[in-house]
């Protein structure tokens, strides 16, 4: 046969045999092959499309009258849809978003990392496998559930601690992301600080370190970079949140620190948008992509920033 | 085998490690069994037998790093100059600033040379900054390595070779003047000059400290160490003097092995 | 340092300023304790926040679940309020975003994992790759919803104005007539858009029954006929009908507007990057050793993906694929922008028909200030979680299944 392989004749193989055609399967295989590579470019032409989408229409956003960039990214004033004259300054929508993310990470970052350190340094196989689970399920709670424990559970039990709490306000929904967010943060960082080898750890023991001193002066640091990046890819889910604000943060745009005030986030005003009865190509309707632009380049900007010093530390054990 | 406890130690030195009676298990894995066995200052004894036969687990009992294991657990005591360190009221940190260890594979912490001596020392004791300087160098200087990094002592600890990254590991455990060390196949892992200035080095360190050494290599035993331990399946099968055990072995299965029938 | 340091620093062998300088133990195991004990009820406390929260949910929910919740429609009146439409559209969309996302997500997991390149021009590119699906797996799903709104909905307004459709299968149109008693005659038409059928004597058409008819037609002033058959087919040459479509179950239009389609399609594109990951994350776990072993017999590399690889990963895609597909079933807002709060009461009829699904029934209802109504939001989210813990439970099964067999 050709190729030089022997023609498969009794002598030496006990049963004769036909081998299959390798042309065929080369055909085949690269007929499937670049059908595969076609849709693996959907993700490529998925991330034009959010780019060319947002920007296109902020740009006609940008061209109505009473509208500039500059207003648009200097303004500490929002109201499209109130008073006689309007404002598209995004500070306020920023600030309520940052506040409500904030107030989850402040939430979150402690007890997320905490948690990890238990499992990955304390826990025996038998209480990890109650908790981990557990976690899983905790980040599978659909948004709306959370969203709505913050307008009906948490804030009614804010507003019997403190008088100064609206019936809509940051800070319910900001814990309410913060335990949203808290299993990103476990799940992520656990896995960072089990990837940093065991010998590490014996070497600090072995020196006569406690558990604790070895956490925090080895195994956190080695660890350190996958930390960060759990937090700031949590921190970007955290800023795209929507359903949690939508229900429990309100729909006043307002530069405030006071997480008991009622905000608006620029999800939040969003979700606004697309209920409301503004027409479709209207300034406000507009608006509405204007932030959505805004808020992918924030977001892109932190899972970005996560997914490079993620990698940086995957290649430094590798 | 309550002969063979003393027979290291000539009447000469005291013993600094005394183990009586001693068990260990993983789960329900019986991976030592009733060791009894003397370890005499300021000398080296090393450890052999195949892989499996629990000569590095009872190096890790002795400052008790196998506890760490979920499913280890040990029976019987281990007294150090006169107190058994298996009792609960025993600190494992204090512990283990009197007991150094080197691993099989250097494991030096992501930080600089200089951080990676003064880390312990940081740990255990308040020192002023030229204090620990003055430990550190020290430290280098006793585990030979000082002249190779003096100059980049900032830089970190694994830009260093294997052999380097050993003797810092050495370092790392003398700067906390421990009485004993332990190396777990502290070689193994490395080329042979390297291999060899560990050696070198496991010499000198026999002045001042009691080193207990685990080795698979039979000929680095011969070299290094004035006592030697056969283990085999989690039993002591012989102990003596390094020349007395590698040229008359009493037991048949020592001889086995050292002659390499097996192993 | 200049000067050599041969001999044991002082403070090492003086017992006496060993000793001083020594931390206490005790001090240091005491902060030990504590931060053990602070990670040990931080993990606790949030596994008791779970148990915590779902039986806040439970109590607040269990109560007002009936059988006449899981079968009747939304209503104004709280009493009678229930969920059907919700559940259904949410199967509708159980159905439709794993069939469009997972050949996708496989598909790009495989070329991405397994036929890594290795020209540093086309390895960078593929690393663009790789970084572009985390980028994607971190859009806010919010902003997929808008993308939603207006590639699918709307088309970018290229393909017709919005309510319009510029191309539609699977429909039929009539115009609708009423005769003097009250007969409904359905007079079929070429297109949802065609001009309106001209009264001809003895035009054919449909009674409501489905009964084929002849029109008989009579001026503004002839006398209504006696005959009770002629008189239920008679119209008066004047009367102006309403036009009414029949949409078949395949019934298909573009653009797709705000329909069950675009919702499941809005989807795939929230859950498509983390599907591709968790599968990508399963190839990897594979062992080296066995993709060796398959090409050692032969096997192109095409086959040791389909026929080796992919299968004995295919437990751990499963997993990542149900937990993608729960969080589909468990997102809001991206259904919330392309199809705002609507009043439905039927479940989709097919795939282009208005439709809700149970998490934004829930929104829907936890929006409202009245109580009764925030109580029928606690049941359709234990509706809800009762679906997603189920899934979960598969997931953890199916995992803790494969993992026995691999070890």
């Amino acid at each position: 046969m050709k190729n030089g392989i022997p023609s498969t004749s009794k002598k030496w193989f006990p049963v004769s045999v036909r081998l299959r055609s390798r042309l065929t399967q080369k055909v085949s295989e690269a007929g499937i092959l670049s059908g595969m590579g076609l849709i693996t470019t959907l993700s490529v032409l998925l991330t034009l499309i959010i780019i060319i989408v947002l920007g296109y229409e902020a740009s006609l956003f940008f061209q109505q009258d009473g509208v500039s960039v500059r207003d648009f990214l200097t303004g500490f004033e929002w109201n499209p849809l109130l008073g006689s004259e309007k404002h598209f300054g995004i500070w306020p929508l920023v600030c309520g978003t940052l506040l409500v993310a904030v107030i989850a990470l402040l939430i979150a970052v402690p007890a997320g990392l905490l948690t990890a350190v238990f499992l990955s340094e304390y826990a025996n196989p038998r209480v990890r496998a109650i908790i981990k689970p557990a976690l899983e399920v905790l980040a599978g709670i659909p948004t709306v559930v959370y969203g709505f424990l913050a307008l009906t559970v948490f804030t009614p039990g804010f507003k019997l601690i403190s008088e100064n709490v609206g019936s809509y306000n940051a800070l319910s929904a900001g814990v309410a992301v913060g335990i949203l967010i808290l299993p990103i943060i476990t799940s992520l960082s656990e896995d960072a600080l089990r990837a940093v080898p065991n010998n590490l750890r014996e070497g600090a023991l072995g020196l006569g370190a406690t558990p604790a001193e070895t956490s925090f002066r080895v195994i956190l640091p080695a660890a350190l970079s996958g930390i960060i990046s759990s937090i700031l890819l949590a921190a970007a889910r955290a800023i795209g949140e929507t359903m949690i604000v939508a229900l429990a943060a309100g729909n006043t745009p307002k530069l405030t620190l006071n997480p008991g005030e009622e905000i608006q986030t620029m999800t939040g005003f969003m979700v606004q948008m697309a209920l409301g009865d503004v027409s479709n190509y209207g300034v406000e309707y507009l608006s509405m992509y204007a932030v959505a632009l805004t808020l992918f380049i924030i977001t892109l900007g932190f899972t970005l920033m996560g997914a490079i010093i993620r990698r940086r530390y995957r290649e430094e054990y590798q | 085998m309550n002969d063979l406890q003393n027979s290291g130690a000539n009447g000469a030195a005291p013993n600094a490690i005394e183990i009586e009676n001693f068990n260990a298990w993983y789960g329900s894995f019986h991976a030592l069994k009733d060791i009894n066995i003397g370890m005499a200052k300021q000398q080296v004894t090393s450890f052999i037998g195949p892989s499996g036969c629990g000569k590095s687990t009872l190096l890790r009992w002795i400052n008790r790093i196998n506890e760490t294991v979920p499913t280890a657990k040990a029976e019987g005591t281990i007294q150090l100059n006169g107190s058994n360190i298996l009792e609960r009221s025993v600190d494992p940190v204090a512990l283990r600033r009197r007991v150094g260890m080197v691993f099989q594979k250097p494991n030096p912490f992501p930080k600089s040379i200089y951080e990676n001596v003064a880390f312990g020392v940081r740990l255990h004791m308040k020192v002023s900054r030229a204090e620990v300087d003055e430990i550190v160098e020290w430290s280098l200087r006793k585990a030979s390595i000082w002249d190779e990094v003096k100059d980049r002592l900032k830089s970190s600890a694994l830009s260093l070779s294997g052999g380097q990254q050993q003797r810092l590991c050495i370092a790392r455990a003398l700067a906390l003047a421990p009485e004993v060390l332990l190396m777990d196949e502290p070689c193994s892992a490395l080329d042979p000059i390297a291999t060899t200035k560990i050696e070198d080095l496991i010499h000198t360190l026999r002045e001042r400290y009691t080193v207990v050494i685990v080795t698979h290599n039979m000929q680095q035993a011969t070299r290094v160490s004035d006592y030697t331990a056969y283990m085999y399946l989690g039993e002591l099968i012989e102990f003596g003097a390094t020349e007395q055990v590698f040229t008359a072995p009493q037991d048949q299965r020592t001889e086995d092995y050292i002659t390499g029938k097996f192993g | 340092m200049s000067k050599k340091i041969s001999d044991m620093p002082e403070i090492l062998s003086d017992p006496q300023k060993h000793a001083a300088a020594t931390r206490p133990e005790e001090k240091r195991n005491r902060s030990n304790r504590i931060f053990r004990g602070l990670c040990i009820g931080a993990a606790f406390s949030s596994v008791g926040i779970l148990a915590l929260l779902i039986l806040t949910l439970l109590g607040l929910g269990v109560g007002d679940l009936s059988k006449t919740f899981l079968t009747n429609p939304p209503d104004p009146d709280p009493a009678v309020a229930g969920f059907f439409p919700a559940i259904m559209g949410s199967i509708w969309l159980l159905v439709l975003v794993p069939l469009l996302a997972l050949p996708a997500g496989v598909a790009t997991a495989i070329i991405l994992e397994e036929f890594t390149p290795r020209k540093p021009v086309l390895k960078r590119i593929h690393s663009l790759l790789q970084l572009n699906i985390t980028n994607l797996a971190g859009v806010p799903s919010v902003v997929y919803g808008i993308i939603g709104l207006t590639i699918f909905v709307s088309m970018f307004g290229f393909a017709g104005k919005h309510g319009q459709s510029l191309v539609e299968w699977g429909i039929r149109s009539f115009d609708q007539f009423y005769s003097e008693v009250d007969q409904v005659l359905l007079v079929p038409v070429a297109g949802p858009n065609a001009p309106e059928a001209v009264l001809t004597e003895g035009l054919e058409a449909l009674t409501a029954q489905g009964q084929e008819v002849r029109i008989h037609v009579i001026g503004e002033n002839a006398p209504w006929p006696e005959d009770r058959a002629l008189s239920q087919r008679t119209l008066r040459d004047y009367d102006t009908p309403g036009r009414v479509h029949e949409r078949s179950w395949y019934y298909f239009r573009i653009p797709f507007g705000r329909g069950v389609l675009t919702g499941a399609l809005t989807l795939v594109l929230v859950i498509l990057p983390v599907i591709i990951i968790a599968t990508q994350e399963a190839l990897r776990a594979v062992p080296y050793s066995l993709r060796e072993a398959a090409w050692g017999l032969g096997l192109s590399r095409w086959q040791t993906v389909w026929r080796v690889v992919f299968p004995s990963a295919l437990p751990t895609v499963m997993t990542g694929t149900i937990l993608a597909i729960s969080r589909a079933v468990g997102e809001a807002a991206p259904l919330l922008m392309i199809a705002g709060i609507v009043f439905i009461t039927n479940p989709p009829g097919n795939i282009m028909d208005d439709f809700t699904a149970m998490p934004l029934q829930i929104y829907n209802w936890a929006q409202r200030p009245q109580k009764e109504f925030h109580d029928l939001a606690a049941s359709g989210i234990v509706v809800l979680l009762t679906i997603l813990l189920c899934f979960n439970a598969i997931a953890i099964i199916i995992r803790n299944r494969s993992n026995k067999a691999l070890s």
